[in-house]
């Protein structure tokens, strides 16, 4: 207990591993066994984000819960890790749906051993990069969470998946190399990659200081942080994703397995934007400022041509796909209109909602993935044009799947009104043209949401999927329970949203 | 309790019995409705005691009920959240307490309960009716009840919820909250019946059209948020506040800040209260039951915009252009929609173009600053409109159950050129509806409708807005004859089909609120009769006045009585009714409606409803469609975005190419890989021919180097 209490952090991180090793070593043929294994195993983690949820002081500022510990001394790279409100946040977000999507996966009968070790993989992937506080230690994690979700996709998705994961991968990689050129660079410059060192000194360089004498004088402070700035912004865009890097994300959502989609749209797109709150905002205040508008424009483009994206397919995962670049597109507007005016109070607000915002999202897509993929596993069809008039025969999965969608349409009284208001009303302050624009996307958020459950429950009874050997059979009760706390979240969090908001709130102010 | 605390529960019993419905007794009819009815009557009684408080309050106005909490951090500062009683709502809460109350009982006798489950019947379609054998062996036709009866409760719990949530927030973000409740739920309700296409159509239409309205109220509400820091009504309306907002110009269409986010929240109450140009979903909202069109789309939810409106009076009077836009939408759409009622020929269209027209009278009040008007007529409004649509509903009962017993399912009960004598069938209903009808119509000293409208009229003659007096005196004109219409083709005369011959009147679920509805619908009128109104002045208080007028900062004054505006009133009232009775009384059945032949080509202009659902249809519905099937989809993400990412796969492909097949295989490869090879196996194939294997070539061959060396060695030495 004490050597938990005293490495709570990388218990966390490292668990997953662990665990993912020990099944490993299970006959391949004992699927029972693996299953609930890897479930178990996923539920540590959670329980233990509880207790540093629980210990977690709010009012305090920088890391807590700091671990480091020598790695790489010859590039003064250290293993250094430690969560703020802002990382504790998406922490609890990963452990809550790591197991739900464990718990969603319980119907994969393909390999079972491979992939429960894939997700849990993904999981400490997807852990380390909130938890870095070293950046070759956030750009190794960041290229780990990769790899599991490309054989997920590449091993367990459907028809056209080897298109999808190449090219989920390489673009992904591909917007990360200006990102490793730029960590490489300040890596060199200050002789470390610790962040809190980083933070503080590469603010504090003058402008007149020549960084690259090896090019001369003709590169000075001001360009090579824009060119640097815009290394950033490029990897984590399209990590988002922002428009118009959108296009691997409906390409991998379709073909991905259910929970994989889960987890790619519930965490793996708040890495990108994590990115932005992380290193891009505090490294680049001025270059951030100066640029905030076009991050704006890609934002409401991402917002409005992801919900046009949506309203145009005829795939319900597609569109599901589509709204998550609609959704997203109000984090990055948030993260704009705050960069923009930095420090004030109209900055805090949109800082808020955006981070809020992320973790919603986590939640409201990942149900919407699942549902998706509750109506696939029995129909094998996605295609909207044959499903509708539904209702009456699922009527339970029906009603969650109404509950699911007005969450993602940002319904008040649920979780994701609360940080769409508070993101438009941050970004109105300072941009209230790109705020306004954005009211073009959020109605079309209401057409593609509704054309969701026109053509899945709504209209006559569906004489093909009511009888038969195709008569659909209503959710199951392990999908319920799948289900069961992403809504009740939603709910809580829509009514009384203060708890969660209050640690957003503080560790935003404190930040920036 | 305190009344505060009772304030803050009033919203909840229905949403409790939303959540009991749902989770735990939707198998069961009996318990789900009495849940919802009782969670109704917890709320009716609740808000009873809320408004007696209220009014044994002294100052009601200055003093209010109200509390508050800290809802999100946002930076150092707290967005709050609270609830508020003062007179406005309290009148307000008075009438949804009472509507929805009715209409959950009147509901229990619309889905037909305690008739047998259909033959037939499907989740997501009226019920078709039930084959029943009686004693004598005779089979026969009876109404079935509906198939999701639990179901309606729990919608209707949660719109409830929504309403009382609206009513008692005292702020903008709550009362928005509400708001979109109401509207969920009217989209649910609308498409209850879902397995009808016209109906899932008629659903998505209402959330759509009301949505263009809520992301403007949206922005307007950022937009108040951002400039005040608050959100909070009493917050709001302070005069320091007031005066900042009414100072800053907004930059656009010369309005002040309170201007523009005034127009911007009114916005949303043009989508809400279907005021042109956003009125198309209302009248197809009426595809829901009737219970639904009486309370949501009638009695509370449509009042709502109107509420939103008259709540933000303060900060909207600050602007006379925006009051301008107000009175002008609402004028407007008081003549436009009561000109499309005319030629209508379902019952509930009827009504429902008369609510987007009623609605148009209470705004246009607004916009002309006659608070106390709109509020006065917003309250008696809900009463006999209500009324009216839960009478139509029961008319349709009666018509259905004589389409039952003919088996004719051709005739539409719903086609009032269908009816005609229900007044002996119906009598409970013909009375009531005549009551809520008159009210509507504005006859005169008996109704509400007529002292309500005839204030409007009165603050627009006292005020000297002409056009608006002479438009709104039209409509008030139209109003009166296409309700005699109404009440001609349908109850009076002779029946006109052997179904109207057999309808029969309704059970006492549903006739017990008509009653209780029709008696607000006459005594509420009397409490507002102006003071020198004459001969029936002063003898009841002008209570609405009094008491209304304590949420304003100021009183407003008591208008001067003038005999121009009653007149008018009277005649447009009296003159409608009469001419609605005169061109009506002798229709026979299947002859066309008497106003086709005078009125032409207008006719089928009105019928068709100035054509705004094609306009519609054609500008704006279909080219977002195409924009996103099309191009956004198609052609921008697949074809441009798509083919730059994968122009850069063939370009770092065919460079690969190149290497490969250019520079990889004939350098590396062909060149120096087996080139080097081919080069020493050459080389040994034609050195091997020197390894002759005799001794005299190798020592030729020695000495012969040898020669050469020396030669080179002397020629260097020297």
């Amino acid at each position: 207990m004490d050597f938990i209490s005293t490495h709570l952090l990388t218990s966390i991180l490292f668990f997953p591993i662990l665990a993912a090793l020990a099944i490993l070593f299970f006959p391949t043929e004992q699927i029972k066994l693996i299953r609930w294994t890897a479930l178990i195993a996923s539920l540590v983690p959670f329980v233990l984000s509880l207790l540093l949820w629980g210990r977690f002081d709010a009012s305090a500022a920088g890391f807590q819960f700091s671990e480091q510990y020598p790695w790489y001394d010859a590039i003064h790279s250290s293993f250094h890790v430690g969560v703020d409100g802002l990382s504790l946040t998406m922490v609890m977000l990963t452990t809550l749906l790591t197991p739900l999507a464990i718990l969603a996966s319980f119907g994969v009968t393909d390999r079972v051993k491979a992939y429960m070790i894939l997700f849990l993989l993904l999981e400490t992937g997807m852990l380390g990069v909130f938890m870095a506080v070293d950046l070759l230690i956030f750009f190794v994690f960041w290229e780990v969470g990769l790899v599991p979700m490309y054989f997920l996709i590449n091993q367990w998705g459907s028809a056209n998946r080897n298109y999808a994961s190449l090219k989920f991968m390489i673009y992904t990689m591909g917007g990360s190399l200006g990102l490793l050129l730029a960590i490489q660079m300040l890596g060199v410059l200050f002789q470390t990659y610790d962040l809190v060192t980083i933070y503080t000194r590469w603010n504090a360089l003058e402008a007149s200081a020549n960084l690259l004498p090896w090019f001369g004088s003709y590169l000075t402070v001001e360009t090579v942080k824009t060119i640097a700035f815009w290394a950033f912004v490029i990897a984590f865009a399209i990590k988002v994703p922002v428009w118009p890097f959108h296009t691997w994300l409906p390409d991998a959502h379709t073909e991905a397995p259910t929970a994989g989609s889960m987890l790619l749209a519930g965490v793996l797109l708040k890495l990108g934007a994590y990115g932005f709150l992380r290193l891009v905002l505090p490294l680049y205040p001025a270059q951030s400022a100066q640029y905030a508008g076009w991050l704006a424009f890609l934002a409401v483009m991402a917002i409005i041509f992801g919900a046009l994206g949506a309203y145009g397919q005829n795939d319900f995962k597609r569109l599901v796909a589509y709204s998550s670049v609609n959704h997203m597109g109000f984090v990055l507007l948030g993260v704009a209109a705050a960069a923009k005016v930095a420090g004030t109070a109209d900055a805090t607000i949109a800082l808020n909602g955006a981070v809020f915002q992320m973790f919603n999202h986590g939640l409201s897509a990942a149900g919407m993935f699942f549902l998706v993929g509750v109506i696939y596993e029995r129909a094998h069809t996605r295609d909207l044009n044959q499903l509708g008039g539904l209702f009456p025969i699922v009527p339970v999965y029906g009603a969650i799947l109404l509950f699911t969608s007005m969450a993602s349409l940002g319904l008040p009284g649920l979780s994701g009104f609360v940080s769409e208001f508070l993101v438009v009303r941050g970004a109105w302050a300072s941009m209230p043209i790109f705020a306004a624009l954005a009211m073009i996307g959020l109605l079309m958020t209401g057409a593609y949401i509704l054309k969701g459950i026109k053509k899945v429950l709504h209209g006559p009874l569906n004489e093909h999927w009511a009888h038969g050997e195709h008569q659909l059979t209503d959710i199951s009760a392990r999908e319920v329970i799948v289900m069961a706390p992403l809504m009740a979240l939603i709910l809580i969090l829509g009514i009384w949203p203060a708890w969660l908001l209050d640690v957003i709130n503080k560790a935003m102010s404190m930040l920036f | 309790m305190a009344t505060e605390t009772l304030i803050w529960l009033l919203p909840l019993p229905p949403l409790l019995a939303f959540f009991l419905i749902v989770l735990f007794t939707n198998k069961s009819k009996t318990l789900s409705h009495s849940l919802a009815i009782g969670a109704a009557l917890l709320s009716f009684v609740g808000s009873m005691v809320v408004f007696a408080r209220a009014l044994g309050t002294p100052e009601f106005g200055k003093e209010v009920f109200a509390s508050s909490i800290n809802w999100i951090p946002t930076g150092d500062t707290f967005l709050k959240i609270g609830v508020l009683i003062d007179p406005l709502s309290a009148i307000v809460l008075f009438f949804v307490a009472i509507t929805v109350l009715m209409i959950f009982i009147y509901s229990v006798g619309y889905h037909n309960y305690g008739q047998p489950a259909g033959d037939h019947d499907l989740a997501g379609l009226p019920p078709h009716g039930a084959t029943v054998t009686d004693e004598h062996g005779h089979q026969h036709m009876v109404l079935s009840i509906e198939p999701m009866y639990s179901r309606f409760f729990a919608f209707i719990g949660l719109f409830a919820f929504g309403m009382y949530t609206l009513v008692v927030s005292d702020s903008l973000l709550t009362l928005f909250v509400g708001w979109e409740i109401m509207g969920l739920c009217s989209y649910l309700l609308i498409g209850f019946w879902y397995g009808k296409p016209s109906a899932r159509a008629a659903a998505i239409k209402a959330f759509m059209t009301t949505r263009v309205g809520d992301v403007f109220m949206l922005l307007g509400i950022a937009f108040l948020y951002s400039v005040t820091g608050t959100l909070t009504y009493r917050e709001i309306f302070t005069e320091q506040t007031l005066h900042a907002l009414a100072s800053v110009p907004s930059g656009i269409f010369g309005l002040s800040a309170a201007g523009l986010i005034a127009v911007l929240l009114f916005i949303g109450t043009v989508g809400k209260s279907a005021q042109w140009p956003l009125h198309i979903w209302l009248p197809d909202a009426m595809e829901g039951p009737t219970p639904v069109s009486a309370m949501i789309h009638a009695a509370t939810m449509v009042s709502a915009g109107v509420y939103a409106v008259i709540r933000m009076f303060p900060l909207l009077s600050l602007d006379p252009i925006a009051m301008n836009v107000v009175a002008f939408i609402g004028t407007f759409t008081a003549i436009f929609a009561a000109t499309i009622a005319l030629a209508q020929r379902d019952i509930k269209k009827v009504l429902a173009y008369s609510t987007i027209s009623q609605l148009g009278f209470m705004l246009s009040a607004i916009g002309m600053g006659a608070y106390i008007a709109a509020v006065f007529h917003l309250v008696t409004h809900a009463f006999f409109k209500a009324l009216l649509f839960l009478g139509s509903g029961s008319v349709i009962h009666g018509m259905e159950h004589g389409v039952f017993h003919t088996g004719n399912h051709h005739v539409d009960p719903q086609d009032m050129f269908n009816m005609g004598g229900l007044k002996d069938k119906m009598p409970i209903t013909f009375w009531t509806f005549l009551i809520g009808g008159f009210s509507l119509a504005g006859f005169p000293l008996l109704t509400a409708g007529f002292w309500s409208k005839d204030e409007i009229l009165a603050d627009a003659f006292a005020n000297g807005h002409w056009a608006i007096l002479i438009t709104l005196s039209l409509a008030a004109l139209m109003t009166a004859f296409y309700t005699m219409r109404q009440i001609t083709l349908s109850f009076l005369g002779e029946p006109r089909t052997k179904e109207a011959e057999h309808a029969q009147e309704t059970p006492w679920t549903m006739t017990l609120p008509l009653t209780v509805l029709a008696f607000f619908a006459v005594t509420f009128g009397w409490l507002g009769i102006p003071e020198h109104f004459p001969g029936l002045g002063g003898l009841l208080p002008n209570w609405i006045h009094e008491f209304v007028g304590g949420t304003l900062a100021e009183r407003p004054e008591i208008l001067p009585f003038s005999p121009i505006p009653l007149l008018i009133s009277l005649t447009v009232a009296l003159g409608g009714l009469l001419l609605g009775w005169l061109v009506y009384r002798n229709v026979e059945a299947g002859q066309p409606d008497p106003l086709e032949k005078p009125l032409g080509f207008l006719y089928p202009f009105l019928q068709n409803k100035w054509y705004f659902d094609e306009f519609y249809q054609y500008f704006v519905v279909q080219p977002v469609i195409w924009f996103s099937e099309v191009f956004s989809s198609q052609w921008l993400d697949k074809v441009v975005i798509d083919g730059v990412l994968h122009w850069f796969g063939r370009t770092a492909l065919s460079i690969g190419d190149v290497f490969r097949n250019k520079f990889d295989k004939p350098v590396i490869n062909a060149l120096i890989g087996d080139g080097t090879a081919t080069v020493f196996q050459k080389a040994g194939q034609e050195l091997r021919l020197l390894q002759t294997g005799r001794i005299q070539n190798y020592m030729i061959s020695a000495v012969a180097l040898l020669i050469v060396l020396g030669a080179i060695l002397i020629y260097i030495l020297a």
